[in-house]
């Protein structure tokens, strides 16, 4: 019975969980609410998992809501992509909502309800299968994620938190004129009936197809943070508290997915005039992206500077291996994508937890005192390190192999190997520069007092040992992640499988 | 009608790109409300503009699409909460900072951010 309704369960866990936070709960709600959050996080986790193994049984769930046919009404759509993207979201949750509880939750009121809200607009933004509703969900995310952004106060938060309320405010308003061309041209908000409508356009309506198309591409571009759009990504991800920038890893990634499923699905190779309008334009920011980024870690002198810098170099690798347009370099770029959110949310939380033990000198490259638990974090940093700059053996050098060894047949192997190896130098550079001197050259003396609780380095651990087990099941995780972009190419079955659905 | 409709909404997306492009967060912000505005009415000549027409479908000759409308709805619904909070955002930062620059580089404390 419950099955049938398995595809809307994670949107609708974190939202009534984030209701019950929300009640009074007495004088002392914090506990209670943790606990809410901890089982809503898990129970999210297991339906996510549901989820994917029902989505490799039937290939697609159309969830209709309301029981309205689908261009008519709103439906949910999750195939193996958004069924992968969920489980990604729901795995990085539950440790970054871990750390949290350890009194990161008491800096600003209200964090654990937020934190649910966001779940469930990044669920949300990656089930529906309704471009209108896509754009609800990106409120419902970026709502929470202003006020989680400036979760702790201070004024370089509320800075940079109005400089990405502002500049989001502007990518609404964008998303809303997109989608209004499109409609006005194809009379349809279904993203599957879309790919049908913008096939058939020709002249006139077909360029206008294609404006409508492209105002989209900004607004996936300003939430992937790709280059001209990237500047309020390194400021705001470095200035928040650390649990807040590892849940935020996943938000760059619900552009990327975006970008993925409006320029495969409806602007895809099948759309005849309107054929990858957007492709040539993201291999080149792509590839900029990635130089962007690695000048910006070779200028960081902080920590969280740096791995947000990291993230954006990241994004310009998964970008530019997505504009190549292939199955093989997608189901490459997929694996990529779940390891850099992993990683870059465990570096996150690391470079919060050597910022506190650190004291004076927080996160800040220089040398500093020892710390409490010294030799654990640089343990973690070189494994987090490996994983991120792509070294062997670890999950970043698998990724990164996978993507070269996908491009290579593209012709595209120049720019594309150039600029990752390129940048992989720089952040072999860069990284250990950081690594040395807040790690190994230590001021004598007596160690800093803080000390860490043992939860949040085991939150940390648990992402790390993500990477290692990416690692040792790279082969069935890079098979799948290929199933899931051989589905996404087959663009013909979302219109049969979507559209047919209805009232029975 | 058409013209005079879309002259409205292109001066509206002027305006408001003028004032997005100001270095102060109050012009800014009423710009982006102003800009708000625009995509509204823009979002709703999407279903074409039409005059006594029902939006009920098979009632009479001419009828009006309502989807537009409802989308203009949300749209209006997720524009207010968000220009709201961008004012109190606004209105913080100037209290906290002093100024409401948008971009002014304070290099007191936080050294090289």
């Amino acid at each position: 019975m419950w099955q049938q309704h398995l595809a809307i369960l994670p949107i609708l866990v974190p939202l009534l969980a984030a209701l019950l936070q929300l009640m009074p709960w007495g004088d002392r709600p914090q506990p209670k609410r943790r606990a809410i959050g901890l089982l809503a996080s898990l129970l999210t986790l297991v339906l996510s998992i549901a989820l994917m193994v029902q989505v490799n049984q039937d290939q697609m769930l159309v969830y209709a809501l309301g029981n309205w046919s689908a261009p008519f009404g709103i439906v949910l759509m999750v195939d193996k992509l958004s069924a992968l993207m969920m489980l990604v979201t729901a795995v990085l949750a539950l440790p970054v909502l871990i750390y949290g509880c350890y009194a990161e939750d008491n800096l600003g009121s209200h964090f654990q309800a937020l934190f649910q809200f966001q779940v469930m607009g990044i669920m949300g933004a990656f089930a529906t299968g309704d471009i209108f509703n896509l754009f609800v969900f990106f409120e419902v995310l970026l709502i929470s994620s202003y006020a989680l952004l400036m979760h702790g106060g201070g004024k370089f938060r509320l800075r940079t938190t109005l400089h990405y309320v502002l500049l989001n405010l502007l990518g609404s308003a964008l998303f809303l004129i997109g989608i209004g061309t499109l409609y006005g041209v194809t009379g349809t908000l279904n993203m599957a009936d879309l790919a049908t409508q913008v096939q058939q356009l020709s002249g006139d309506q077909a360029a206008l197809a294609k404006a409508g198309g492209m105002m989209l591409l900004i607004v996936f571009g300003i939430k992937a943070a790709i280059l001209p759009l990237h500047f309020w990504l390194p400021q705001a991800y470095s200035t928040t508290t650390g649990v807040v920038a590892a849940l935020f890893a996943i938000m760059t990634k619900v552009g990327v997915y975006a970008i993925v499923r409006v320029y495969t699905l409806i602007f895809g190779p099948e759309a005849n005039e309107l054929a990858l309008i957007a492709h040539d334009w993201l291999w080149v920011m792509g590839l900029i992206t990635m130089l962007a980024g690695a000048i910006g870690i070779l200028a960081a002198r902080d920590l969280r500077l740096l791995v947000a810098y990291l993230v954006v170099i990241s994004i310009g690798t998964l970008i530019a291996t997505y504009s190549l347009n292939g199955t093989e370099t997608t189901g490459a770029m997929l694996y990529y994508l779940i390891h850099s959110t992993f990683i870059t949310g465990a570096l996150f939380l690391l470079a919060d937890l050597i910022a506190f033990e650190r004291g004076k000198t927080a996160s800040r490259i220089v040398s500093g005192k020892k710390m409490a638990h010294h030799s654990t974090y640089s343990v973690m940093f070189l494994i987090a390190a490996i994983a991120i700059i792509g070294l062997p053996p670890l999950s970043g050098f698998v990724g990164k192999l996978m993507i070269m060894e996908a491009a290579t047949p593209n012709g595209a192997t120049f720019w594309l190997w150039g600029a990752m190896l390129g940048a992989t130098l720089i952040m072999i550079i860069s990284v250990t520069r950081a690594g040395s001197k807040m790690l190994w050259h230590t001021l004598s003396g007596k160690a800093n007092e803080q000390s860490a609780p043992l939860g949040k380095l085991s939150a940390v651990a648990i992402l790390l040992s993500l990477s290692v087990a990416m690692t040792i099941f790279a082969n069935p995780i890079r098979n799948y992640t290929d199933g899931v972009a051989e589905q996404l190419y087959d663009i013909e079955q979302y219109p049969s499988r979507v559209l047919t659905k209805g009232v029975e | 009608m058409e013209t005079l409709y879309s002259v409205t909404v292109g001066i509206l997306t002027a305006c408001s790109v003028f004032l997005i492009l100001r270095g102060r967060s109050f012009p800014v912000v009423v710009g982006i409300t102003m800009l708000s505005y625009a995509v509204n009415l823009f979002l709703f000549s999407t279903g074409r503009l039409t005059i006594d027409g029902a939006p009920i479908y098979g009632t009479q000759e001419t009828y009006a699409d309502p989807l537009p409308q409802a989308l203009v709805l949300t749209a209006i619904v997720i524009g207010f909460a968000m220009t709201a909070y961008s004012i109190i955002l606004a209105v913080r930062t100037r209290g906290e900072l002093g100024t409401d620059e948008v971009n002014q580089q304070d290099n007191s404390t936080e050294g090289n951010r």
